[in-house]
C-alpha cells in the first residue's frame, strides 16, 4: 500500500535543490510532488492535499533584493490565507538554507505565542562577507518541541550560503526563544560539542550559535545547513577515512531529518492501527 | 522624493543596515583600502537605491519598500536619509544599456506586492552608495577607492561627491537612458575599391577580416551580386552592413578556428618538411576517429555544442570546457559569469537538451602581489583581475545551482597582458527522450525560428571578432557583458520541461555571434532561412538591424519549433515567466534570408557563407632553443626551508579560501570533494561525483596544465599534461578505458606579421603539441570529444606587447564503476606503508624548482606510455581491491611537495627513505625530490596489505619509501643520514598562508 503520507517540493526562480530534498522524501517513503510555484500559485488550494511542505534551498530570484524576500512577497501575495490554513491544520514546513531565509521573512518561525507573519528573526549576511561551503557540526537541543530533529544528538551537515548570520529583533525575542527551547539546533565545535562562538565552527557569526530555529508547535523548521546533501554516507568529506576506522554511517546522516518528519505525520494524521 | 521627469514621475527607494546593525560590505569594503590601498578610513556605510521612474504613489511606495527591506536588519525609506554623516559618498550605478540584474528583479517584487506591474515604458535602475567616514581622505584617495576596487568605468557610472557637493547640489539622479540615436538604417558597401582601402574597413569596423578574406568577399559579390534572386528581394549588387558583419563573424577565427583548419608547412629542427592539411584534421579529429574504432562509448563528439559519451542505459554524459579570455581582462566579474553561464548553455544546448551536473572552472593569472609599477597602462592589476574573475564564476555557478568539481589556478608574470579563464560544464543526457535518442535532433523545413531568454541590447557586439584579436588600447568597450545567472535558470528549467514534452525539435546555444552563430548555424540543417529581425524584442530602441543580429546579450537560447507546437511552448514559456519570441522560420532556399519589417536586408548563399572562407595557408619552423641549467644546489643547502619555501609557491599553495566560496555540493552529488584532508585544505588530485542522488555509479573529473614546460618543448607538454590528467583519474580510483579527454589550446599569436615575427615559431609548438596530442591520446586510449581554442592571447596595452606561454588545458572525464571504491591523497593511519610507484628521472627542465632559482633548463619531463598504461592498470586494480589508504600522484613540485601534501592532508607524519625511491640513473637528493617526472603515485598501504599489495606491484617500478607515523613530522633520510625534518604544521602554515 503506498504510504498515504504526502509531501510538496516547491520548485522555480532560482531555487535548485528539488531533485536531492525530494530523494530525500521518496527515501522515507512518501509520495513527493514536485510543483513549480507559479503552478502551485495558480491553485493554492491544492497546497492542502500535502501534510510536508519542503521550501528548499537555492537563489529564489537571486537573492537581488536580500535571501528570500522576493519569494516571501509572492508567496504572502498569493497563497498566504492557504499556508496560514495548512499551519494551523498541524501540518509540517520545513525550511532549508534559502527556504529557513523565507520562513524567517514570512513569520513562520519563530512565531512566538503562535503569532505567524510576524517576521521577528533574519539571516543576515555572514561576517566574513562571503559566500561559504564548508561542513560544519549541529547539536540537537533535546528539549526542543521540534519533531524534525527527535533522537538527534550531533549532526555534521554541509553549509552553503552568505547570508546566514542568525539575529534577532531584540533580546527579549532571543531570550524568549532560548526559554521555550525554540533554538533546534546550534553549531557546535566538534571536540567538545560546545556552541561555537567564532570561525570557523560557527560559520556565519550566529547569535548563540542558532543553526535551526522551530515555531512553537515544533512543526515548522528552518536551518541554514543542509540535511538533503547528505543522503548517502559516501557524501560526508572524510567518508574515505571512515571507511578505513570503520565508522562509516550505513546512510547519510542527514537522512534522520526527513524520516523524523515522515515518521511524526504518518503517526499524527493516519491512525497507524488502520 | 519625489520629481518630475518628462512625463515620468521619479521616486527614490533606499534600503540601508540599520544603524546598530553591523555593514558587512562597508565593513570588508575599509578592510580591502587598508590591504590595497594602504588607506585607513574610519567607517563606510553603504545603501542600495532603486530609482523608479513610473507613477507611483506615496502609500504604494511605502508598502514597496516595507516590503523589500528586512525589518530585522535594514531601514527602507521612500527619498533619502537626511540625518547621515560622512564626507564622501561614492554612487556607482550601471552606464546606458547594461544589464541591471537587481532592478529586473525589484520590476518582479513590484509586480508580487503591489499587485500590478510595472508598464513596459516605466524604468527602474538600481545604483549602491557608499557613504565614507574619514575627513583625511582626498578626492583623489576616493577616486582610487572607486575605480580600483569598487566600479568599472566599463560597465558603471560612477558619481563622487564630497559632503560640500552635496549640500550644494544634492544626490544626481541615476537616470541611464541610452540615447535613440542609431535608426534602423542600412548602409551598404561598395567594395571596388583598392585593396588597402578594404583592410581599412575591415579594421574600422571591427571585423577581424584578412585581405584575402575580404577579397574573398569582394570578389563574390563582383560575380553574384546581380543575380536575379537578389534583386528579387530588393537588393543591390553591393553587401549590405548586415551581409557584411554576419560574414565577418561567422568567419571569425573563434568561429571558424582557421589557424587550426590552415595549411602548414612545418619544418623540423633538422630541416626536415611536411605539409599538415590542419591540425585539427590531421591530429585531432584523426586520433578521436582512431580510438573510436575500438571503444564503443563515443556518442558524440565534435559536431554539437559539446562532446557526449556514454554512461548507463539512462543517461549520456556531456562536458565541454570553453575559454573567456578577452572579455575577463576587461571585465573581469562580468567576463567569468558569462563565461561559467555561457559553458552552461552550450551543455543544455547538446542533443535535444542536458540537465546540468558539475562546473569546473581555472584560470591562468600573473601574481596578485605584482607590483604596481610592473602593470602596463590600460591593465588591471592582477590582483583586481583574480578577485573579479573568481567572484564572477562564484556567483554564475552558485546562482545557477550548479557545483563545482574541479578548481585551480596557475600563476605566470605572461598571464599579465591577458588572463586565461577556463570554465567548463558536465552535463546529463537521457538516453531516450519521447522515444528518440537524446542525442539526436533535426530541424525541418517550416519549422518555426524561437528565440528564448533575455531582450536584446548593444552587449557583446563583436564580441566574436575582438576575441579573435590583440587586445589594444581601443578593444570595444561594448563587448563587455553581464550575465544574469537567474534569468537563465528560469530558461533551461523551462526548457527542460519544454524537452520532455517534445515542443521542439531543435536547440542551440545563443553564444559568440550572438543569433547570427545560433541561427546562421541552425540553417544549414534544413538549408536555409528567413529572419525577421523587427520581431526581436529589445531592451531599448535604436539597434539598427546587424546590431540586433550580432548582439551577444545573454541568456539567449535559439531554437526551431515546429508550428503545430508553438502555442503550448508559448503558453509554457508564459507560466515560467520566460521571454520567447518567433523571428520566422526554416526552409530549404539555400539562402540566408534576414528582414527588417518587410524589406530584405540580407540574402547570403549559405553555401558562402560557411565554405566561402578562403583556407590560410601559413608557415611554421621548429628550433629547439636553449635554456641554461641553474648550478648544483650547494651540499649543505637547507632542504627543510626549501621545503617551506616551494609549499609557498603560487604553482604549488592551497587556493582553498576562494574555492570555499564556491558551492560544490548543491545537487548531493559529491564524492571526493575538490578539496580533502582532515582540514579539507588539500586540493584532491580529481573530483568524483555521482550522476543521481545517493548513486553508485560516478564521474571522475581531472585536468593537467603545465605552461611552463612550453618554453622548453610544447611536444612534452602535451604529453605532459594529457599523462597528469589521466594519472589524477587512476589516483582517485579510476581505470583506463572509459576516459574521454577535451583539449583546449590557448596560444599566442602564431600567424608571421609585423607585430609577431616569431610567427613560425610559435606556430612550430602549435603543431608539435597536436602531434604529441595525437600520440598521447591514442597511447592511454583517451580520444578528445570537444575542444576549444583561442589564437591570439597577446597585449600590447600600455606599449608592452605581452604574450602568454603557449597553453594547453587538458581535462578528462571518466566513467566510474562504483564510487565506494574513490580514494583521497591524505594519509590516513600511522604505521601504515608509504610506497612509490614509477620512475623518478632527472626531468627538471620547467619545475618549479628550477622557476625558483630564475633557470628553465632543457630536461622537461617526457611520457613513456607503454609503461605508465601497466602501471595505471596495476593502480586500478589495487584500488579495486581497496588496497590502498591513499593514493597520490606528484606533479608541480614533485616527490617533495607530494610527499608534504599527504602528510598536511593527513596531519601525520612520514618517514622517507629518499635512497629507495626507484630512478633512472644517478639523482642527488634535491633531484628526486624536485624533479617532476611523470606517471609516479605515493600510495600508503596498511602493513597487512603488504605481500598482496607488492605481489600486484611485481613487475612494475615500485619501492616501499618509508612509514606513516603517528609525530606530525616529515623526515627526509638518504639512507641513514637525516636530510631533513620539517614539522607539518610548519609545511601547513607556509602551504595555506599564501593566497587569500
Amino acid at each position: 500500500m503506498p504510504d498515504p503520507v504526502k509531501a510538496l517540493v516547491i520548485t522555480g526562480f532560482g531555487l535548485n535543490c528539488e531533485r536531492e530534498t525530494t530523494t530525500a522524501l521518496e527515501t522515507s517513503g512518501v509520495d513527493v510532488a514536485m510543483i513549480h510555484l507559479n503552478d502551485l500559485l495558480r491553485d493554492a488550494g491544492q497546497l492542502m492535499q500535502y501534510h510536508i511542505v519542503a521550501f528548499i534551498g537555492g537563489f529564489s530570484f537571486g537573492d537581488h533584493l536580500g535571501a528570500g524576500t522576493v519569494l516571501a512577497n509572492r508567496v504572502k501575495a498569493h497563497m498566504g490565507s492557504e499556508l496560514n490554513e495548512f499551519i494551523t491544520s498541524g501540518r509540517l514546513v520545513v525550511g532549508i538554507c534559502n527556504g529557513f531565509q523565507t520562513l524567517t521573512r514570512l513569520g513562520l518561525v519563530p512565531a512566538l505565542g503562535s503569532c505567524y507573519f510576524k517576521q521577528t528573526v533574519a539571516m543576515a549576511p555572514n561576517d566574513s562577507g562571503l559566500f561559504r561551503n564548508c561542513w560544519v557540526t549541529l547539536k540537537c537541543n533535546p528539549a526542543s518541541p521540534c519533531i524534525f530533529t527527535r533522537g538527534i544528538d550531533m549532526l555534521p551537515l554541509p553549509i552553503r550560503h552568505g547570508e546566514g548570520k542568525f539575529v534577532s529583533i531584540d533580546d527579549k525575542t532571543l531570550a524568549d526563544l532560548e526559554e521555550q527551547n525554540l533554538v533546534a539546533v546550534r553549531y557546535v565545535d566538534p571536540a567538545t560539542g560546545d556552541p561555537a562562538t567564532t570561525f570557523p565552527h560557527n560559520p556565519n557569526g550566529s547569535v548563540n550559535a542558532i543553526a535551526g530555529i522551530c515555531d512553537p508547535s515544533g512543526r515548522i523548521f528552518g536551518l541554514m545547513p543542509h540535511p538533503e546533501a547528505y543522503l548517502s554516507p559516501y557524501n560526508h568529506p572524510h567518508w574515505t577515512r571512515q571507511k578505513i576506522n570503520g565508522v562509516l554511517p550505513e546512510t547519510g546522516l542527514g537522512q534522520q531529518i526527513f524520516d523524523n518528519a515522515v515518521r511524526f505525520a504518518r503517526d499524527e494524521f493516519f491512525d497507524a492501527t488502520d | 522624493m519625489f520629481s518630475t521627469l518628462g512625463t515620468l514621475m521619479h521616486t527614490r527607494l533606499e534600503i540601508s543596515t540599520l544603524s546598530a546593525r553591523r555593514d558587512v560590505r562597508g565593513d570588508n569594503l575599509c578592510a580591502q583600502i587598508r590591504q590595497v590601498l594602504g588607506l585607513s578610513v574610519d567607517t563606510i556605510r553603504c545603501r542600495n537605491v532603486f530609482s523608479i521612474f513610473a507613477d507611483l504613489d506615496r502609500r504604494e511606495s511605502k508598502e514597496l519598500v516595507e516590503a523589500i527591506a528586512n525589518p530585522v536588519i535594514e531601514r527602507g525609506i521612500v527619498g533619502e536619509t537626511d540625518t547621515v554623516s560622512f564626507d564622501w559618498i561614492i554612487i556607482v550605478g550601471f552606464l546606458p544599456g547594461v544589464t541591471d540584474n537587481v532592478a529586473n528583479t525589484f520590476r518582479v517584487a513590484f509586480r508580487d506586492v503591489l499587485g500590478r506591474p510595472l508598464a513596459a515604458e516605466d524604468r527602474v535602475h538600481s545604483s549602491l552608495e557608499y557613504l565614507i567616514s574619514n575627513v583625511e581622505v582626498t578626492r583623489r584617495d576616493v577616486e582610487n577607492v572607486a575605480f580600483k576596487l569598487i566600479a568599472n568605468p566599463l560597465i558603471h557610472n560612477i558619481v563622487i561627491l564630497s559632503r560640500l557637493d552635496w549640500k550644494l547640489d544634492g544626490l544626481p539622479l541615476n537616470n541611464p537612458v541610452v540615447a535613440d540615436d542609431a535608426g534602423t538604417s542600412v548602409q551598404t558597401f561598395d567594395l571596388n575599391v583598392p585593396d588597402d582601402a578594404l583592410v581599412d574597413l575591415s579594421n574600422e569596423h571591427t571585423w577581424a577580416l584578412s585581405r584575402e578574406e575580404m577579397l574573398a568577399i569582394k570578389d563574390h559579390f563582383h560575380r553574384h551580386g546581380e543575380a536575379a534572386d537578389r534583386r528579387a528581394v530588393g537588393l543591390g549588387p553591393n553587401p549590405t552592413d548586415v551581409e557584411v558583419e554576419m560574414l565577418a563573424q561567422t568567419w571569425s577565427e573563434h568561429c571558424k578556428h582557421k589557424i587550426f583548419n590552415a595549411v602548414i608547412d612545418y619544418t623540423d629542427a633538422d630541416g626536415a618538411t611536411e605539409t599538415i592539411d590542419g591540425c585539427y584534421g590531421d591530429f585531432i579529429k584523426k586520433s578521436t576517429a582512431e580510438i573510436g574504432e575500438s571503444v564503443g562509448w563515443l556518442v558524440s563528439v565534435f559536431s554539437d555544442n559539446a562532446g557526449v559519451i556514454a554512461f548507463n542505459d539512462d543517461y549520456h554524459l556531456v562536458y565541454k570546457v570553453e575559454t573567456h579570455n578577452s572579455p575577463s581582462a576587461l571585465d573581469p566579474y562580468g567576463g567569468a559569469m558569462t563565461g561559467i553561464v555561457g559553458v552552461n548553455r552550450d551543455t543544455l544546448a547538446t542533443g535535444i537538451g542536458a540537465t546540468l551536473l558539475v562546473n569546473v572552472w581555472g584560470y591562468c593569472l600573473a601574481s596578485p602581489f605584482t607590483d604596481n609599477a610592473d602593470v602596463p597602462d590600460g591593465i588591471m592589476h592582477p590582483r583586481r583581475i583574480r578577485d573579479g574573475v573568481h567572484l564572477g564564476c562564484i556567483e554564475g555557478g552558485n546562482q545557477s545551482g550548479i557545483p563545482y568539481g574541479l578548481g585551480w589556478e596557475y600563476f605566470d608574470e605572461r598571464f599579465m597582458g591577458k588572463p586565461l579563464v577556463f570554465c567548463g560544464t558536465v552535463g546529463l543526457l537521457p538516453t531516450t527522450v519521447n522515444n528518440q535518442p537524446g542525442q539526436d535532433k533535426d530541424i525541418r523545413p517550416g519549422d518555426l525560428i524561437v528565440m528564448v531568454g533575455g531582450r536584446i541590447g548593444k552587449d557583446g557586439i563583436h564580441g566574436a571578432t575582438f576575441s579573435s584579436e590583440e587586445l589594444h588600447q581601443f578593444s570595444p568597450v561594448q563587448a563587455v557583458q553581464i550575465g544574469d545567472p537567474i534569468t537563465q535558470k528560469k530558461m533551461s528549467d523551462f526548457l527542460h520541461e519544454a524537452r520532455d514534452r517534445g515542443l521542439y525539435r531543435y536547440i542551440w546555444d545563443n553564444g559568440a555571434g550572438g543569433l547570427s552563430g545560433s541561427i546562421g548555424e541552425m540553417a544549414e540543417r534544413s538549408n536555409g532561412c528567413k529572419l525577421d529581425l523587427a520581431r526581436a524584442p529589445l531592451k531599448y530602441t535604436g539597434l539598427k538591424p546587424w546590431e540586433v543580429l550580432l548582439s551577444e546579450a545573454q541568456e539567449r537560447m535559439s531554437m526551431a519549433v515546429p508550428p503545430d507546437f508553438i502555442d503550448a511552448f508559448t503558453d509554457l514559456a508564459e507560466q515560467r515567466e520566460v521571454e520567447i519570441s518567433v523571428l520566422g522560420e526554416f526552409n530549404d532556399s539555400g539562402k540566408f534570408h534576414v528582414i527588417y519589417e518587410d524589406r530584405t536586408v540580407a540574402f547570403l548563399d549559405l553555401d558562402f557563407l560557411h565554405n566561402g572562407l578562403p583556407r590560410l595557408h601559413l608557415k611554421a619552423e621548429w628550433t629547439a632553443g636553449t635554456h641554461p641549467e641553474p648550478p648544483p644546489a650547494a651540499d649543505d643547502a637547507d632542504l627543510g626551508g626549501l621545503l617551506l619555501a616551494m609549499m609557498a609557491r603560487l604553482n604549488v599553495c592551497s587556493g582553498e579560501r576562494k574555492a570555499r566560496q564556491y558551492d560544490h555540493e548543491v545537487k548531493g552529488l559529491s564524492i571526493i570533494k575538490p578539496y580533502v584532508g582532515i582540514g579539507n585544505d588539500v586540493p584532491s588530485d580529481a573530483c568524483v561525483f555521482t550522476a543521481v542522488p545517493r548513486g553508485r555509479e560516478g564521474v571522475i573529473l581531472a585536468a593537467g596544465i603545465l605552461p611552463r614546460y612550453s618554453d622548453i618543448d610544447t611536444y612534452h607538454m602535451t604529453g605532459s599534461v594529457i599523462d597528469l590528467a589521466v594519472r589524477r583519474t587512476i589516483a582517485v580510483g579510476g581505470r583506463l578505458g572509459h576516459i574521454a579527454g577535451l583539449d583546449n589550446f590557448c596560444w599566442p599569436d602564431p600567424v608571421e606579421s609585423e607585430k609577431t615575427p616569431d610567427g613560425p615559431y610559435k606556430l612550430a609548438q602549435l603543431v608539435r603539441a597536436n602531434k604529441a596530442l595525437y600520440e598521447y591520446t591514442r597511447a592511454y586510449q583517451v580520444p578528445c570529444i570537444s575542444g576549444k581554442d583561442s589564437m591570439k592571447n597577446d597585449s600590447t596595452r600600455g606599449g608592452r606587447k605581452i604574450s602568454i606561454p603557449p597553453t594547453l588545458l587538458f581535462s578528462t572525464m571518466a566513467r566510474m564503476a562504483d564510487v565506494t571504491k574513490a580514494i583521497s591523497l591524505d594519509v590516513k593511519r600511522s604505521g601504515d606503508l608509504v610506497y612509490v610507484l614509477g620512475v623518478t628521472r632527472k626531468e627538471l627542465g620547467g619545475s618549479e624548482y628550477y622557476a625558483m632559482a630564475g633557470y628553465t633548463g632543457m630536461d622537461v619531463p617526457t611520457v613513456e606510455p607503454v609503461s605508465a598504461c601497466m602501471l595505471y592498470d596495476a593502480v586500478a586494480d589495487a584500488t579495486e581491491a581497496e588496497l590502498c589508504h591513499s593514493v597520490h600522484t606528484p606533479a608541480i613540485g614533485g616527490m617533495a611537495a607530494g610527499f608534504s601534501k599527504m602528510a598536511i592532508g593527513g596531519r601525520l607524519g612520514l618517514d622517507v627513505d629518499l635512497s629507495r625511491i626507484p630512478v633512472d640513473g644517478r639523482l642527488s637528493v634535491h633531484e628526486i625530490l624536485f624533479s617532476e617526472s611523470n606517471s609516479r603515485f605515493i600510495v600508503t598501504i596498511a602493513e597487512s596489505r603488504r605481500q598482496v599489495f607488492e605481489e600486484q606491484m611485481a613487475d612494475l617500478p615500485h619501492a616501499q619509501v618509508g612509514t606513516v607515523k603517528h609525530d606530525p613530522v616529515l623526515t627526509f633520510y638518504y639512507e641513514s643520514a637525516l636530510e631533513s625534518e620539517v614539522a607539518v604544521a610548519d609545511l601547513r602554515e607556509a602551504y595555506t598562508g599564501v593566497l587569500d
